[in-house]
């Protein structure tokens, strides 16, 4: 009996780690470690000047309470709309324009040149991000909110073409041959069997990105493309934090109503 | 009901009067909003600018070939920033953001009166700004730098990757947990047996979704003084040094074609 | 009458789905195609209206010939013949009108159909039909509420608003319970000598082909292996259609069944069994 159950006690076990084999285990642990520690060592910081911002960034925070949403109003207001007129026009302009290349960029929709062509439309638009592209626009087009307009246009085409042709790749395609069967024309195909299986998806998507050029509008004005990003700007270059507080409140209240609405209507649709 | 009756004559139509108008309603508001706003902006259009945009465009892309390749040996310190800020902000934002997550999860939250609404308010802010926002703060308050690009950075992603990991959190199968309570397992035993190991793949996932929008993200920052590459684009284009502006235009696209690869590759790795 | 001439069908992986298929339909007959899978049922109905291009040969929808048609004249030539899918195939986020209306898109110009303003002729027709299978109840449910039996009535109605001359019918009963299988078959066979059409049906069921059809075909690898009546499928047949099998259980049930069918019609069936 002893012997026996000197025999089971002694058994070990250990979890079985993540990584088989341990060069490989060891061998990321180690350069994580050189990594991180490479990429501290290379920062450069200015630890003074970071010292000095603690009490100006104790100002900042005491600016919420309570934030100053009068003295400033009048430009706080017109950027506000600015942007909100400039998230809605091209959020739509750059949806009417996905749809024609989405469309183009559904394999099981379009002959291989037209796909091809327009993969390639939605590659360019969706590389560079959006602030980049209003950097040009604004070179291009002149400071003002058509900069911003054209930049998020650009940026929602990206986006929500390549999500729709997607979406489309993805349909039931008996739905769709189906309706084919019957004589349909091809734009009669569209409505019937396509547009049914991709809209509720596609109008979540919408309000997502509607979202999206509300968040990106407020940034856009920082390169010069209109809308609130530029008096957020100006109020932190005269370091008035209280109305820079209210600023970035307004933009979080609208942000949190556009999702809480967004999410309502994607329920409706369903 | 659409269907009605007229003679011998059953009628259908999709909707009946009422919705059919309430469709129109919204139909009609939504495109009088649109021109409403179209004519605003229209306003602050200065078109002579707008017209002549596409000669202007290739004006600038004539100037812009051949890129000025021997640049290229400045911008290497560049592109080591913009990684750094991208990396080692996801890695302080998924730190914060594990914690934020369960406190924030309507299932494993201490209390759902007090602390799920400071969690979900967090996470609200934090996502609602975008980093450029967050950047532009940080410059003002603790001077400009690659610090403040990799806070900039950290602050932006602690909201979307609480917001990804607490939905994860709130769809786990209960029954797993219940069976390691069942066992007499403490609070942190459960967190550690029964919820962890469910939401572990999500985790690194999201984690790696972020740092791939970061790169993207990082390399803008330095247009308000955070630090990367974008501090030298800036400076390129206010020297009008349209060579250097396309070869920067150009490493910021293999920089970000590099970063979705990577990321591909370790989902696919991980899932 | 539908006449295939030297039907060939190669995929582009190389795979031949039909080996020179000769075959034809008279007016008024209900033809069952019954046959292992992969051996070309489905390919060959698919053929018939060009949903799938064929290689070579000829397809006769009386005198008209189908495979040189161009775009135009294909779609006004798909308006006269009726398709009855596996899996129903209705659009699911459309009303069960909207489904069957759908029938007439070859019919009506672009901007009724997407206005939904069909003739009413088109809608009595829709009503009559949906009155004949027993779900004019249900006219406005989308076809996602619908159960199996019901979606595949629906399916029937579509394609019989076509006014179609042919039915193609595919797998009809392949995700249906026996009952409601039997129900449908007998209300495709009903229908179509009501409006004296031909049909062809891809049938899995041996059992059902030789309950409701008129002529069995025998598909193998693609190639016809038997032509004639029901009952000529001896176990030789059908080892040569389908391989080896003790086939004497399948071929006698047909006898003691036949006699066992329920009387019921079927709209009332229609009524109570969903």
């Amino acid at each position: 009996m002893g012997t026996n159950m000197n025999t089971s006690v002694h058994r070990t076990w250990k979890k079985p780690p993540f990584i088989q084999s341990p060069l490989l285990r060891w061998g990321l642990v180690v350069g994580a470690a050189i990594y991180i520690a490479l990429a501290f060592g290379t920062m450069d910081v200015n630890w003074s000047r970071v010292a000095d911002g603690i009490p100006r960034g104790q100002r900042f925070v005491s600016a919420f309470f309570p934030p100053d949403f009068v003295s400033r109003a009048g430009d706080i207001l017109d950027g506000i709309l600015e942007s909100l007129w400039i998230t809605i026009i091209s959020t739509v302009a750059g949806i009417a324009i996905s749809i024609p290349v989405g469309l183009g960029a559904a394999r099981n929709l379009s002959p291989r040149p037209v796909y091809l062509a327009s993969r390639a439309v939605l590659a360019i638009s969706r590389t560079f991000p959006e602030i980049i592209i209003a950097l040009f626009a604004v070179k291009l087009f002149g400071f003002g909110p058509f900069a911003g307009f054209i930049a998020l246009s650009i940026g929602t085409l990206g986006f929500y073409g390549k999500l729709l042709a997607e979406d489309i790749e993805d349909m039931d395609p008996s739905q769709a041959e189906a309706v084919k069967a019957t004589g349909a024309g091809w734009f009669q195909w569209l409505n019937y069997a396509v547009q049914p299986q991709v809209m509720p998806r596609m109008i979540g998507l919408g309000m997502y990105r509607l979202d999206i050029n509300f968040r990106e509008s407020a940034v856009v004005g920082i390169v010069g493309g209109g809308g609130i990003g530029a008096t957020l700007l100006t109020s932190f270059d005269r370091y008035e934090f209280d109305s820079a507080a209210a600023i970035l409140l307004i933009i979080i209240g609208i942000v949190m109503a556009v999702e809480y609405s967004s999410s309502y209507i994607r329920k409706w649709v369903q | 009901m659409p269907v009605a009756q007229t003679g011998s004559d059953r009628i259908w139509k999709r909707r009946d009067r009422r919705t059919q108008l309430t469709v129109w309603a919204v139909q009609l508001s939504c495109l009088m909003v649109f021109v409403y706003c179209w004519s605003l902006v229209s306003d602050k259009t200065i078109w002579e600018f707008v017209y002549d945009a596409p000669h202007q465009a290739g004006d600038m892309a004539s100037r812009m070939v051949p890129p000025a390749w021997d640049y290229m040996d400045q911008l290497w310190v560049a592109i080591w920033d913009t990684i750094n800020i991208a990396t080692l902000g996801t890695m302080m934002a998924v730190v914060l953001a594990f914690p934020i997550a369960f406190l924030a999860a309507r299932n494993t939250t201490p209390s759902v009166v007090f602390v799920r609404p400071i969690a979900l308010f967090i996470i609200v802010s934090s996502r609602s700004i975008n980093s450029l926002l967050w950047a532009l703060m940080l410059v003002t308050i603790i001077g400009p730098g690659v610090l403040a690009g990799v806070l900039a950075i950290g602050f932006r992603s602690i909201g979307f990757c609480a917001k990804l990991l607490y939905e994860a959190i709130e769809e786990i199968d209960t029954t797993q947990v219940e069976a390691v309570t069942a066992t007499g397992a403490s609070g942190p035993q459960v967190l550690h047996y029964g919820i962890v190991p469910q939401i572990l793949p999500a985790f690194a996932g999201i984690s790696v979704f972020r740092w791939d929008i970061n790169i993207r993200e990082s390399t803008v920052l330095g247009l308000v003084g955070a630090g990367g590459i974008g501090l030298q684009l800036n400076a390129s284009i206010n020297n009008v040094a349209w060579t250097q502006v396309s070869l920067i235009l150009l490493v910021i696209l293999g920089t970000v074609i590099v970063s979705e690869w990577v990321s591909a590759k370790v989902r696919h790795a991980i899932i | 009458m539908l006449r295939l001439t030297d039907l060939v069908k190669q995929y582009k992986t190389g795979d031949k789905a039909l080996k020179n298929v000769n075959l034809e339909v008279p007016d008024g007959q209900v033809m069952a195609l019954i046959g292992p899978s992969g051996a070309g049922k489905s390919t060959l109905i698919r053929c018939v209206n060009r949903l799938v291009e064929p290689t070579s040969g000829k397809i006769h929808l009386n005198d008209l010939e189908l495979t040189t048609l161009g775009q135009g004249s294909l779609r006004r030539t798909r308006r006269r013949m009726g398709m009855i899918f596996q899996e129903y195939a209705l659009v699911e986020r459309l009303t069960v009108m909207e489904n069957v209306l759908s029938g007439r898109l070859g019919y009506v110009p672009f901007w009724r159909s997407y206005f939904r303003k069909f003739p009413q002729a088109d809608v009595n027709e829709a009503f009559r039909l949906l009155e004949r299978v027993g779900l004019d109840h249900m006219v406005d449910k989308r076809a996602d509420e619908l159960s199996g039996g019901q979606r595949q009535r629906v399916g029937i109605c579509r394609a019989l608003i076509q006014n179609p001359e042919l039915l193609l019918v595919d797998e009809p009963t392949a995700s249906l319970d026996p009952k409601t299988s039997r129900q449908i078959m007998r209300l495709i066979r009903e229908l179509c000598e009501e409006r004296k059409l031909s049909a062809i049906i891809n049938i899995h069921d041996v059992l059902l082909a030789q309950m409701f059809a008129e002529r069995i075909v025998g598909l193998q690898l693609g190639e016809i292996v038997y032509d004639g009546p029901p009952d000529g499928l001896t176990p030789d047949v059908l080892t040569q259609i389908y391989g080896e099998e003790d086939w004497e259980a399948t071929i006698e049930k047909v006898d003691d069944e036949d006699e066992l069918g329920d009387d019921t019609p079927p709209q009332q069936q229609a009524a109570t069994s969903n």
